[in-house]
């Protein structure tokens, strides 16, 4: 019982990937909100899939899995030419990736579960200007990141705040320094959004998952109380 | 009276008069006889084969969609994940299965040590049960790299360049066992190829001898009392009851209990918060950049822990090495004349309570980064560990026994439990009345003395126990 126990408090215990410094930001995840994710998907082929593919996911799965008309999600969804049974590749190919960003932008399918959703949204939300990178931003999350911010038009430019402790100069806070074309609230909204699609195609099948999982529990919760009393009837004569 | 035989009868006597299986069964469960008294820790015997019979079928489904090619593999686990029908359901049982096979055999093996199922005449099953526990992590280390994820490839690279802190031998071994001067698809190619045919046929084979060879024996039991010394005029055990049915119908209320906490895994937390899944797997292999942080499975990290807590490489490896050579050992490093804790002096008991916190502390610390403070916790353990097992032959000779009863004895069911558990219930709480804006309630309220009582009880209690 103690051994159980112990290991019980050590999966429990601080989860492996907590390496960055900064605190994250919490990000409001419902994959049952579909209006949210298919919002989150319009997002991710406006603002992604220009550089980033998510290869493991198709334009037909997520017609099924959010509800949408496959006529709908070509039309409105998918950039133009784009089969509906198509994985969501981008335009952008590797050679040219590697000239312009040093490195091919990572495929986004499984960003989501290497990353965590609160990374991810802080992420979004954490880039501010830095003249001296190539890109003209950094970010709080992922320092020196070779990435531009894509969502600069919607949230504005934002810049640092530092607060020096003795010799260390570190970021306090982040400040808006000009309007985007959305307030703050919608703003992180649209990055909730984004980061609750991400949080879908990292694994499509999830809600279906834990939809089945409590009719296989009920099953075995049942199965356990015949077995158990299947038990008990066998047992009447061993003294 | 004379009925005919159906044909169908006819066709299974056919085969009877031609094949053993009715000696067979009756020789391994219909009438073996296993003592009556086993408890909560005899279910992961069947439990560990359970779990072995889902690795197989879930693997056997994988290899249908799983391509073993550097290329490929991780597309091809992701395609399983959403593309194949059900594909999800089967590799997170697989990939659960693993990590419960490894929480199974812990605790079967632990069984082994708190009643001394090891000791003479059980040493030859402990032993195979040992090399099963070899060949299974060799099972679990291979299929770990088949993902090709970064964790996978990495872990992999770290584990197969200890190889080369042999003397002499060691780069020339660690480039043959890979296959190439990296981790790469020859390396991913090998281990598939052990993964899903070499090491289960090694497995099935060792399950066959440690089962063959208990079933010779005879089952261990908590009281550690040889059950064949009475029998009855029949020749069968007094202590002892057919396996078939009892322990079967018994074994079956276990598999459901384990079934629940299985489930609720698969379909509620199969990454169990990045111990079951590393969020690092998610990324695939990249030859070229290094994870910050290399940890192998949780399974592996208490012998992980003493590998990197001994300062010379070729040394930890030793060590590493020694951790699970000695648990080999283990038969002949016992000189205690009894079999079970229960009668057994307090110092083995406690040396068995410091063998258990330093086990945990030891695989908790190989899921953490290195620093000064983890490495000196990690060498403290480490030094318990092995001085568990080596200063056995001194300690042990120490030890004061309890007479040990003639017969078994039974311990209460659970049903007749729940008295006991009721007035516990009602110490640690108490009935008190509430004022609320509907008048005065009576309810159930904690009651802080009454727990105080029950924990010192519970700490005198253990005080006791380990005397």
């Amino acid at each position: 019982m103690k051994k159980i126990l112990s290991l019980c408090l050590l999966l429990l215990s601080s989860s492996i990937y907590a390496s960055s410094s900064v605190e994250l930001q919490e990000a409001d995840i419902d994959l049952s909100d579909k209006i949210s994710l298919q919002r989150g998907a319009k997002h991710f082929v406006t603002y992604c899939l220009g550089c980033h593919s998510a290869k493991h996911i198709r334009y037909l799965r997520i017609a099924v899995d959010l509800g949408l008309d496959e006529k709908h999600v070509l039309n409105d969804i998918a950039p133009e030419g784009a089969g509906i049974y198509e994985q969501l590749h981008s335009a952008m190919n590797q050679h040219d990736a590697e000239k312009w960003f040093g490195i091919q932008p990572p495929d986004l399918s499984l960003i989501a579960r290497s990353r965590g959703a609160d990374w991810l949204y802080s992420y979004l939300k954490g880039f501010y200007i830095d003249k001296n990178k190539p890109f003209g931003v950094n970010n709080v999350v992922y320092e020196d990141v070779s990435m531009p911010n894509p969502l600069w038009q919607l949230q504005g430019e934002q810049t640092p705040v530092y607060v020096t402790h003795g010799e260390q100069k570190s970021i306090e806070k982040l400040v808006s320094s000009g309007h985007g074309t959305q307030t703050p609230e919608e703003f992180d909204r649209t990055v909730n959004d984004l980061v609750n699609f991400l949080v879908y195609v990292g694994e499509p099948v999830q809600l279906e998952r834990q939809q089945l999982g409590k009719y296989v529990i009920f099953f075995l919760l049942i199965f356990l109380v015949i077995a158990y009393l299947l038990k008990k009837e066998y047992w009447k004569d061993v003294h | 009276m004379n009925i005919k035989p159906s044909r169908l009868r006819l066709c299974g006597n056919w085969v009877l008069e031609r094949f053993p299986l009715a000696k067979v069964w009756n020789e391994h469960m219909a009438h073996y006889y296993a003592p009556k008294n086993f408890n909560f820790w005899y279910f992961f015997g069947s439990l560990a084969l359970l779990v072995l019979v889902n690795q197989f079928v879930t693997g056997i489904l994988l290899t249908m969609n799983y391509k073993p090619d550097a290329k490929l593999a991780f597309d091809s686990v992701e395609y399983i994940m959403r593309d194949v029908n059900w594909g999800w359901l089967v590799r997170y049982m697989h990939s659960t299965g693993a990590s419960a096979f490894f929480i199974v055999i812990y605790l079967h093996m632990f069984r082994g040590l708190l009643y001394g199922s090891f000791k003479q005449p059980r040493e030859l099953i402990w032993i195979f049960g040992m090399l099963l526990f070899v060949a299974l992590m060799a099972e679990a280390f291979m299929g770990y790299l088949l993902p090709w994820g970064q964790m996978s490839y990495w872990g992999a690279q770290v584990i197969i360049s200890l190889f080369s802190a042999i003397p002499v031998i060691g780069d020339e071994l660690s480039l043959w066992v890979r296959g190439d001067y990296v981790v790469s698809d020859a390396t991913l190619n090998r281990f598939f190829a052990f993964h899903v045919i070499a090491v289960p046929l090694v497995l099935v084979l060792l399950v066959f001898m440690h089962i063959v060879a208990l079933h010779e024996v005879g089952s261990n039991n908590p009281d550690g009392v040889d059950i064949k010394k009475s029998k009855d005029p029949w020749g069968h055990p007094v202590d002892g009851i057919p396996f078939h049915p009892y322990y079967t119908v018994k074994d079956v209320v276990g598999v459901a209990v384990f079934l629940l906490f299985f489930a609720t895994v698969i379909f509620y937390m199969p990454e169990m918060g990045g111990y079951f899944l590393e969020a690092a797997n998610f990324i695939p292999a990249d030859p070229m950049k290094t994870p910050e942080h290399i940890a192998p499975v949780w399974y592996f990290t208490p012998f992980y822990s003493i590998l990197r807590a001994i300062p010379d490489k070729f040394a930890g490896v030793i060590g590493m090495g020694g951790a699970i050579v000695v648990l080999f050992l283990l038969p002949w490093l016992d000189r205690g004349k009894v079999k079970s804790i229960r009668y057994r002096g307090g110092i083995y008991k406690k040396a068995l309570l410091l063998f258990v916190i330093s086990f945990l502390a030891l695989g908790y610390l190989g899921t953490q980064p290195v620093t000064p403070l983890a490495t000196t916790m990690a060498r403290i353990f480490t030094a318990i560990y092995f001085g568990f097992f080596l200063l056995m032959p001194i300690y042990t000779r120490w030890e004061k026994f309890k007479p040990v009863p003639n017969h078994i004895t039974l311990d209460p069911t659970l049903e007749e439990r729940i008295p006991a558990l009721i007035a516990l219930w009602n110490e640690v709480t108490e009935i008190r009345s509430i004022d609320t804006d509907k008048g005065v309630v009576m309810k159930r309220r904690f009651n802080a003395t009454g727990t105080k009582h029950v924990f010192i009880r519970f700490a005198k209690y253990l005080k006791e126990s380990l005397d």
